[in-house]
């Protein structure tokens, strides 16, 4: 019998995939020749995308180290990809072990790939699940199991959310993330932005191009768009700005021109926004909000 | 001094400060450059120990190399600028106070180790990680391929259990698959198996039905949902609600077509049985009247030049059959009537339906109606002769049919109906067992009699009608006696309508009490104001005629009514005369009479109305209680002419005789010539009336007439 049209499709790795294109910049091998096609293809008009990835890697690091200065021994990490290395679970539960790490992509094969990795690794865990479906997230059983949400957690949303067009809320799913989350949370969050690349905009569009034709079309926002993601957080010092500029470690005149491109942030969850989430939380948490009124606590 | 190893340690610090600046740039690490140097510190240690050893280890170059890819640094670029700052520096960092010349050529040797320990472990590492990549791409799709699997399992749960029957066919409208309901449908797989939803047309298909798959196979429409009829192997027909869709494949192209079918047979059978109930009469089959109205309603309708007939019969006397004979036998002959019936429609476009009762009715659409539904007519009355037995009783079985034929579009259902009832009713008048054709006249004055009908209540409400005076004359001295009160109504339509036209009707329906009511006190008024106004010239008082009505006559307030409206208007009762047709009194028992004898006592005038028109017992009249005769107009009608009839002369001088001798007086009608008078009043007749002296008019003529004969 031939396929039937409605039934889901298999996974074609002769199609691009952003998590291996990504592990290819870092000088990765977990990626196939179509990978480092497209891969290549954009490095013709930015040259320097490697650096903006890695610059995404140590701004990653120095903000996981953040949290947990600021106490926070969980983490969930939406858009993980392929952990290469550097990774949320090697840099936290480094610095503070007995961290709780939950990845999150809706790949597949990072997915297949994160579960051979953690394999023995009690305190971290992936699920396969879209950050366009937060509810999915939060239900998963591995969210539940190593999660808990009545207390603060760090939210990554590093290089993801430029893959998620205006049609697909992303503004809601951050909120619907966030409603979820206890006071005290982080989000830690990068994007891409044609602002801070020192390329001319033709160049730009080219790389952009490269994406919308592997079918995970990047969109660029601005910096004013990418502020508004962090609406109920309080921006940490020292807010939303090029990524080398964020609490650097190096001074940044030693950094690579690229590593300004894009912006990235930290913003805590203040205790009031937080007051109106508690609901969903505990929702998210245990059973869904609607049961919560069933169980004679609402009543 | 102790600054020796210090000096060293310095030194090797400078050379790692300037190895992690020539390496970090191309290394992928996250780390810090502080953080990277630190990293390196101890490889620098190790090669400036390797380049002092006593002997020469290639293994530690080859580490150093190999701990370069352990920190990311997996470019090219890393290794290439590795080496050449170690050309560069290890020797004049590390190599102080050794034979220059050999610590060099150690110094090449520990590079080419390290170049292979970095190469070895770069591919090492490179395999690896292709082999977890292709490992993960693997599980992955395993993982999907369950998913797809259980995704199937569970479409082919849902496609082989439903209920509804599903299809597959590609764009050419080859069948590719089918579920088991489908098949059961079918009945056998030869209907599906390999064949093409072209070979699917059947007779009832509707031509959209083929419009639409057309259109769907095209692209052009995404779905379409039918009625649809199936040949089944074996002759029968499978009925369907056929929904069809369009299946595209993720670019939008399409690719199959998809049916699902339900299984309507059953409804559709019930339907139709649900719809037959409806349409046709339980006890004999025939189409009811709905049906017959829908079939008259479409013929109606049928365009110009189309003509119809239409028989409408009704059984003579069936209430004494199924009075006597009881329902069970009136049901059995209807039954038969009904079968003989359907004999006779035998035609195309003719057709029989029971109405209801004994009323049945045939219908004709035949081009030639005109003469087709007289012979449709003869044939029923010639099904209906032959006797039909019913419990051992030849039943003789007659029926009154009205015809009605005519142009399409001329008038509704309902008006051709009413028409042909009207027509049927004037056959079964005529006697029965016959048919009359419709006369356009006859029935308007069947449909202005029931308007009169019911328009006569509010007419009396609103004063139609009025009342006109035709004097009562003295044969032997030609002075005015009185007069007769006529009753006319002022119809707003039809102008003005004399007696005949709704006294019947006012029996009818009772309203004759009220309106008789009402015609007494206007003529009694009348009498009071000529009493008033002459009653002292002229010798006797002026009276008044009012005639009654059989129904008035039994109705028990007569004679209070009566009573009551001479006292009111003060007028003595001898000035009112009461008119009786003789065919209300003759046989009439005791208690019709009383009244009359009653008002008679009390002083008022009883005369006995159109005298001689009925069967005139004439022993009779001494036990009625009546003062006067009035002899119907046909009597003196052949007096008319000159000379006049000796046979009728000598029966109205033998009336006169008798009602002399009975002590009556006699009145004459419709007195239209001298001659006539003069004749009447040879005959010895006592007063007369008519249009020789006056025609009925306002009572200010009489007024006038009987002051021209007081002063004449």
């Amino acid at each position: 019998m031939e396929r039937p049209p409605w039934a889901p499709r298999s996974i074609d790795i002769s199609v691009p995939s952003v998590a291996r294109i990504y592990d290819y910049y870092l000088g990765g091998s977990h990626n196939f020749e179509v990978d480092r096609q497209a891969a290549r293809r954009a490095m013709e008009f930015l040259p320097g995308l490697p650096k903006i990835m890695q610059a995404n890697r140590a701004f990653m690091r120095r903000a996981v180290r953040f949290a947990l200065a600021e106490g926070i021994t969980q983490f969930l990490d939406i858009g993980s990809g392929i952990p290469t290395f550097g990774n949320v679970h090697e840099v936290a539960q480094g610095a503070s072990p007995g961290s709780r790490v939950v990845y999150v992509d809706h790949d597949p094969v990072a997915v297949t790939h994160s579960q051979a990795v953690l394999a023995r690794n009690e305190d971290a865990d992936v699920v396969a699940a879209d950050l366009r479906k937060p509810r999915e997230i939060l239900a998963s059983p591995q969210v539940q199991r190593l999660l808990d949400l009545n207390r603060p957690v760090a939210l990554l949303l590093v290089a993801i959310l430029h893959f998620v067009d205006d049609s697909d809320d992303p503004q809601g799913a951050v909120a619907e993330l966030r409603d979820a989350l206890a006071p005290g949370s982080l989000l830690i969050l990068t994007h891409a932005s044609y602002e801070g690349i020192p390329l001319p905009q033709e160049r730009r569009l080219g790389a952009v191009d490269v994406y919308h034709d592997i079918r995970n079309p990047l969109i660029m926002r601005t910096r004013e768009e990418i502020a508004r993601f962090f609406e109920g957080y309080d921006m940490v010092e020292p807010g939303l700005v090029p990524m080398a500029l964020w609490r650097p470690e190096t001074a940044p005149e030693d950094e690579d021109p690229y590593a300004f491109a894009g912006f990235a942030g930290v913003g805590r969850l203040g205790a009031a926004r937080a007051k109106a989430g508690r609901h969903h939380a505990a929702g998210a948490a245990g059973t869904q909000v609607p049961c919560t009124r069933r169980n004679g606590r609402g009543a | 001094m102790t600054a020796q190893p210090q000096g060293a340690e310095d030194r090797l610090r400078r050379l790692t400060t300037i190895w992690s600046r020539a390496v970090f740039p191309v290394t992928s690490t996250s780390l810090t450059r502080a953080e990277f140097e630190e990293q390196l510190l101890p490889l620098a240690r190790r090669l400036s120990e390797a380049l002092r050893a006593g002997r020469f280890d290639a293994a530690e170059g080859e580490a150093v190399g190999a701990a370069l890819v352990e920190a990311h640094c997996t470019a090219p670029e890393a290794l290439s600028r590795s080496l050449d700052c170690l050309d560069a520096y290890l020797v004049l960092y590390c190599g102080e106070g050794g034979d220059q010349e050999a610590l060099r050529a150690r110094c090449s040797r520990l590079q080419h180790a390290m170049a292979a320990g970095f190469a070895r472990a770069l591919r090492r590492r490179t395999l690896a990680e292709q082999e977890a990549i292709a490992q993960a791409a693997l599980r992955a799709q395993g993982v999907v391929a369950q998913a797809l699997h259980a995704s199937e399992a569970r479409f082919r749960a849902v496609f082989e259990g439903a209920a509804i029957g599903i299809g597959i066919a590609d764009l050419e409208g080859n069948v590719l698959q089918y579920n088991g309901a489908l098949l059961r449908m079918f009945g056998s797989e030869q209907n599906l198996r390999g064949r093409n939803v072209r070979e699917w047309a059947h007779p009832e298909d509707a031509p959209h039905i083929w419009r639409l798959y057309e259109e769907l196979v095209r692209g052009e429409r995404d779905h379409y949902r039918v009625e649809k009829a199936f040949s089944r192997p074996d002759g029968t027909v499978l009925w369907t609600n056929l929904t069809v869709s369009l299946l595209r494949d993720a670019d939008g192209t399409p690719q199959y077509q998809l049916a699902l079918m339900e299984d309507t047979t059953e409804r559709r059978l019930l339907h139709l049985r649900l719809r037959y109930e409806a349409t046709h009469d339980a006890l004999t089959g025939l189409p009811n009247r709905t049906l017959f109205f829908e079939r008259l309603d479409k013929a109606l309708n049928a365009g110009e030049g189309h003509r119809f007939g239409l028989c409408y019969l009704d059984l003579d006397g069936f209430k004494t059959i199924n009075d006597s004979l009881g329902h069970a036998a009136g049901d059995r002959l209807l039954v038969e009537v009904a079968d003989r019936l359907q004999s006779c429609v035998t035609a195309p476009g003719e057709m029989v339906a029971r109405l209801g009762g004994d009323e049945f009715v045939a219908l004709t659409t035949a081009a030639d109606s005109r003469r087709q539904v007289e012979d449709l007519a003869l044939r029923i009355m010639n099904a209906l002769g032959t006797p039909i037995r019913i419990d051992g009783r030849e039943l003789t079985v007659r029926g009154s049919i009205g015809v009605v034929e005519g142009a399409v579009g001329e008038r509704s259902a309902a008006e051709v109906l009413r028409s042909a009832d009207i027509t049927m009713y004037r056959a079964k008048s005529a006697g029965g067992n016959r048919f009359e054709r419709a006369d356009p006249e006859a029935d308007a004055r069947v449909i202005t009699r029931h308007g009169l009908t019911t328009a006569l209540p509010a007419a009396l409400d609103r004063g139609e009608f009025f009342i006109e005076y035709q004097p009562l004359v003295h044969l032997g001295d030609g002075s005015v006696r009185g007069a007769e009160a006529l009753v006319r109504w002022l119809h707003p339509q039809h102008g003005v309508l004399g007696p005949d036209r709704f006294i019947p009707l006012a029996e009818h329906t009772g309203l004759i009490v009220p309106l008789g009511r009402w015609v007494l006190e206007q003529s009694v008024r009348q009498a009071r104001e000529w009493r008033e106004r002459h009653g002292g010239d002229t010798a006797a008082p002026l009276r008044i005629n009012v005639n009654l009505s059989p129904c008035q006559l039994r109705h028990p307030g007569l004679v209070q009514d009566t009573v009551e409206i001479l006292e009111h208007e003060g007028v003595a009762p001898d000035a009112l005369c009461l008119e009786v047709t003789e065919s209300a009194l003759i046989g009439a028992e005791d208690e019709v009479l009383e009244p009359l004898h009653r008002l008679a006592e009390m002083g008022v005038d009883i005369a006995l109305d159109d005298f001689g028109t009925g069967y005139s017992n004439l022993a009779n009249l001494r036990r009625l209680p009546v003062s006067a005769l009035k002899l119907d107009r046909s009597f003196t009608q052949s007096m008319q002419r000159f000379p006049a009839d000796p046979v009728d002369l000598k029966i109205v001088e033998g009336i006169v005789a008798l009602a002399h001798s009975l002590d009556l007086a006699v009145t004459v009608e419709g007195v239209e010539t001298g001659a006539q008078a003069e004749q009447l009043r040879i005959l010895g007749c006592d007063t007369a009336q008519g249009w020789y002296y006056a025609r009925p008019g306002p009572p200010e003529r009489l007024h006038e007439l009987a002051l021209a004969d007081a002063t004449g």
